[in-house]
């Protein structure tokens, strides 16, 4: 089995499925796995749907550099990398990430690191659909300072 | 020809996903950048934006990176995936 499974795609991702793909090692002793959802997540405005869009290419590029960096990092065995892109509405998964370790410790420090990674360094955008019409999603400072949070050791 | 890519906001507020430029006179992606900025008052506000990025074949990349003709350039706000 292929120790990185990167995808970008529009369909949606089957949770179960995915968990039991990576979950069959038993040389593993842990599997962290993150899923990102559709929120209402602004100023109270109501968001109805999300169009994710990116950089085809450069994507998966920096999904593929930012599992190599979490490799260096902490001992992985199997990493799946999922995100969608195209329209999705409220409650709908955005993105899975799955990391599988022998311990817990380094699991959960690489999921967590990818996603952070992912947030601030891969070419998504999201566009934000509500009642009062649609508008670009700012990126948020908390995001940066999380990333680079890993870079200066403190996380 | 250097193949010059726009997403997300900066597409839309410019109307076009992407343009060929001549790299001949252009040294850096800051060169590019202040080239298509000059063609006229609404590509300067959108390109002046202090929160632009720029991607050179696909890596990010920093303004005085040098570009040459052949290479893909894209710009392209903030990201905000996950």
């Amino acid at each position: 089995m292929q120790a990185n499974k990167i995808l970008v795609q529009t369909e949606d991702f089957d949770v179960a499925a995915e968990y039991a793909r990576i979950a069959e090692d038993n040389g593993d002793g842990a599997v962290v796995t993150f899923v990102g959802k559709v929120r209402d997540f602004n100023d109270g405005s109501e968001v109805t749907d999300l169009t994710l869009e990116h950089y085809p290419g450069m994507t998966e590029n920096v999904l593929q550099q930012i599992t190599a960096e979490a490799r260096e990092r902490w001992p992985l065995n199997l990493v799946t990398i999922i995100h969608r892109v195209g329209t999705m509405h409220l409650g709908e998964q955005i993105v899975f990430i799955g990391v599988t370790s022998a311990h817990r410790k380094a699991a959960f420090a690489a999921c967590e690191f990818l996603i952070d990674f992912l947030k601030t360094k891969a070419p998504f955008w999201k566009l934000e659909a509500s009642p009062d019409g649609r508008h670009w999603v700012d990126a948020r400072d908390s995001d940066e300072q999380a990333a680079k949070a890993w870079d200066n050791g403190e996380s | 020809m250097i193949n010059v890519l726009f997403f997300a906001q900066v597409r839309e507020l410019l109307g076009t996903a992407s343009v060929q430029v001549d790299g001949a006179n252009l040294a850096t992606a800051a060169d590019l950048r202040a080239h298509l900025a000059s063609q006229n008052d609404k590509w300067a506000q959108v390109l002046d934006s202090d929160k632009l990025l720029v991607a050179i074949n696909q890596t990010m990349s920093q303004w005085h990176a040098a570009i040459q003709d052949g290479d893909e350039v894209a710009f392209f706000p903030p990201v905000t995936g996950g």
